[in-house]
């Protein structure tokens, strides 16, 4: 049983950044792993961390100035390998949700999969949050997830999101997919002697 | 009613569909590799779970392992961990394992193809996101998460959206010295990164009729670096000479059988696809990156585009990635000094890769400052070499074989391109560190990586044909 996601109000962590691929999320070396605990202390690792493993104080995970359950990305947040390493590690790191204008397609599975909610805003509203968090880092966001929407309380705005009514349930009752499917087993043996 | 290629055999495969449109797909096939398996095994274990289909599935070791001494102990104790978790998983599952040195190993989006495990009509995935490869049989193959992994060992499903349609069509003939790489590398760079996103591509054309199975795997290895979900080529004369006699191909009256029903997988003429683009193949030339993903492609002719071309969005990536490669906008890429040549990945780690780079480096020299890896994408390519005597024309050229894995496609193992170095590689992704820390990866094809290699400096392959 996975945390269930509700309405969560958090500050959040802008990242205003395009096309942040898989292997900058986590890198590959990361990947040995056998389980599926410890991947949030090196969520960005390259960018967090120098070559001699010192925290690269221009990186915004290292300044203390940006915290929260929320993740904000700029475009094609998630894109290139489908390691739910990715998940693993942003959830570790422990945030619940991310937002951005758009997701790779397998990054926002597994990221559901793993109880990490992905909300897909307009370019405008994403430029908004990015200039919010500039203005005042205390800056939060209303994210329900019932009522689909995203709200930037520092403008009073806010937005609905689009997400799969399947997916939806999951998410707010703590349940998976593996779940769903166990409990449908003679279906998928009556399609297997039909074919 | 007209149908595509894709809705074809989605439609076959479709258990249950729920209310909301999400879908129970069924998989034919499952393929585990060590690095996104051992969790969902777990899993398995964790609900008290066996494999529900355990001949459905097929176990290969490949990030992780070394290109020398595979007869001996991985050295590297996490990567041995992985490569031994597999194996005792499969063995306790009963699934089938091919571990090091197994005559079926390698990649397995090489392997799979080549000892026909993978079929037109089938519905395959692994959690890997090259899977896409695969579709180039005519099948629907795409990478999963690894709790999709352990949805498909416990169930034989997953849970889906049916994703939108597109085709890609490539009419006209390739210019000589034009690879599939090229092919796929102006593709993505004119789609950008993102371009299919939520799409299933169908690569349709001229291009691809006339293309070798090879060459439509290579292709298709490709779909995901421009987002899409996967990539697939209807089945034709092509596939079916590629797949008989394959190991686990069917037999006898069954081959008959099966060839007769694949005949049918292909796009009806009135069909409709969600988006539909045209390429003319005269367009493309032999093609590089200059950046740290595979859309910021260019002619190898071409200059380096200047800030002003690209759109306004991407300008800081942009600028980000022309300081990590250690490159001015606007100057030619022809000329630069490379370090490193990798032949290799599921990309271009096949029979014909090797052929393309052995014609091109035969009766010349390795350039001496260049470090050269040549992966063979499996054992079976690796026999075919040497069958071939292609090992003879690379030795005699300065060149050393290794043993096969996915090596510095992703440098799991010892294979690490040193910071700051430049690699032209075969593979398929150029982001920062891919291949290593600080490594500066420029993607290309078979002729261009042979071409650099003996002169040290990017190339146009077409000089030397
Ligand atoms: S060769 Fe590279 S892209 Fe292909 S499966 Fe191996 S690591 Fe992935």
């Amino acid at each position: 049983m996975k945390e269930k996601i509700n309405r969560i109000i958090s500050t959040f962590v802008p990242l205003p950044l395009e096309n942040v691929d898989t292997d900058q999320i986590i890198p590959a070396r990361f990947l040995k792993a056998t389980t599926k605990e410890g991947f949030g202390d090196n969520l960005f690792r390259d960018w967090r961390y120098d070559k001699e493993g010192h925290p690269n104080p221009d990186f915004v995970l290292n300044q203390g100035v940006y915290k929260g359950e929320i993740l904000v990305a700029g475009k094609n947040f998630g894109s290139g390998s489908s390691r739910e390493h990715a998940a693993w590690a942003i959830a570790g790191a422990g945030f619940r949700v991310v937002v951005s204008s758009f997701f790779a397609d397998i990054f926002k599975n597994n990221a559901m999969n793993n109880g990490v909610l992905p909300v897909v805003v307009s370019p405008e509203f994403l430029t908004e949050i990015f200039a919010s968090a500039e203005k005042n880092p205390q800056a939060t966001l209303t994210v329900d997830l019932p009522n689909q929407t995203i709200c930037n309380n520092e403008t009073g705005n806010s937005e609905s999101f689009d997400i799969n009514p399947y997916k939806k349930d999951c998410l707010v009752n703590g349940l998976d997919d593996i779940d769903y499917l166990l409990a449908n087993k003679l279906k998928i043996e009556a399609y297997e002697s039909g074919r | 009613m007209d149908k595509t290629l894709f809705d074809k055999i989605w439609d076959k495969h479709v258990v249950d569909t729920l209310a909301d449109g999400t879908i129970q797909l069924y998989i034919d096939r499952l393929y585990c590799h060590e690095v996104t398996s051992p969790q969902a095994f777990d899993g398995l274990r964790e609900r008290g779970l066996k494999p529900f289909r355990p001949q459905q599935v097929t176990c290969i070791p490949d990030h992780n392992i070394p290109t020398l001494h595979q007869d001996r102990p991985i050295e590297d104790p996490v990567s041995k961990n992985q490569v031994d978790t597999l194996e005792k998983n499969a063995k306790e599952f009963g699934l089938a394992y091919y571990g090091l040195l197994h005559p079926k190993n390698g990649i397995i989006h090489v392997v799979g193809p080549e000892t026909g495990l993978t079929q037109p009509g089938m519905t395959l995935v692994c959690g890997d996101s090259h899977t896409s490869t695969h579709g180039a049989m005519g099948a629907i193959a795409f990478g999963i998460g690894t709790s999709e992994v352990e949805m498909t060992l416990a169930t034989q499903c997953i849970m889906q959206r049916k994703p939108k349609t597109m085709r890609i069509t490539v009419e006209g003939k390739l210019r000589p010295g034009v690879t599939a790489k090229d092919v796929a590398l102006y593709i993505i760079r004119e789609m950008t990164t993102g371009g299919a996103t939520g799409y299933f591509v169908e690569y349709a054309g001229e291009v691809i009729r006339n293309a070798t199975m090879e060459e439509r795997l290579t292709i298709c290895n490709l779909s995901i670096e421009m987002g899409a979900r996967g990539g697939m080529i209807a089945p034709d004369q092509t596939t079916f000479d590629y797949l008989k006699d394959r190991e686990f191909a069917p037999r006898g009256v069954e081959w008959e059988k099966k060839i007769a029903e694949w005949r049918t997988l292909y796009t009806d003429p009135g069909a409709q696809f969600d988006k539909e683009i045209l390429f003319q193949a005269e367009d493309i030339e032999p093609m590089v990156t200059y950046g740290t993903n595979p859309g910021m492609g260019m002619g190898i002719c071409e200059n380096i585009p200047v800030v002003e071309r690209i759109d306004e969005a991407g300008r800081i990536s942009y600028k980000k990635s022309l300081e990590y490669m250690g490159f001015t906008a606007g100057e030619p890429i022809q000329g630069k000094t490379i370090d490193y040549v990798f032949l290799g990945s599921c990309t271009n780690g096949r029979i014909e890769d090797f052929r393309a780079f052995a014609s091109l480096v035969k009766g010349k020299k390795k350039a001496p400052h260049v470090t050269a890896w040549l992966v063979p994408g499996s054992w079976l390519v690796e026999k075919q070499i040497r069958v071939e005597g292609i090992d003879k024309i690379l030795e005699e050229a300065g060149f050393e074989l290794r043993q096969p894995g996915c090596s510095a496609c992703l440098a799991m193992n010892e294979d690490k391109v040193p910071a700051g170095k430049y690699a032209v590689s075969t593979s398929n992704r150029n982001f920062e560190g891919r291949q290593g820390p600080g490594a500066r990866t420029i993607l290309a094809g078979p002729l261009v990586a042979a071409a650099a290699a003996v002169t040290g400096v990017i190339t146009d392959p077409r000089e030397f044909l």
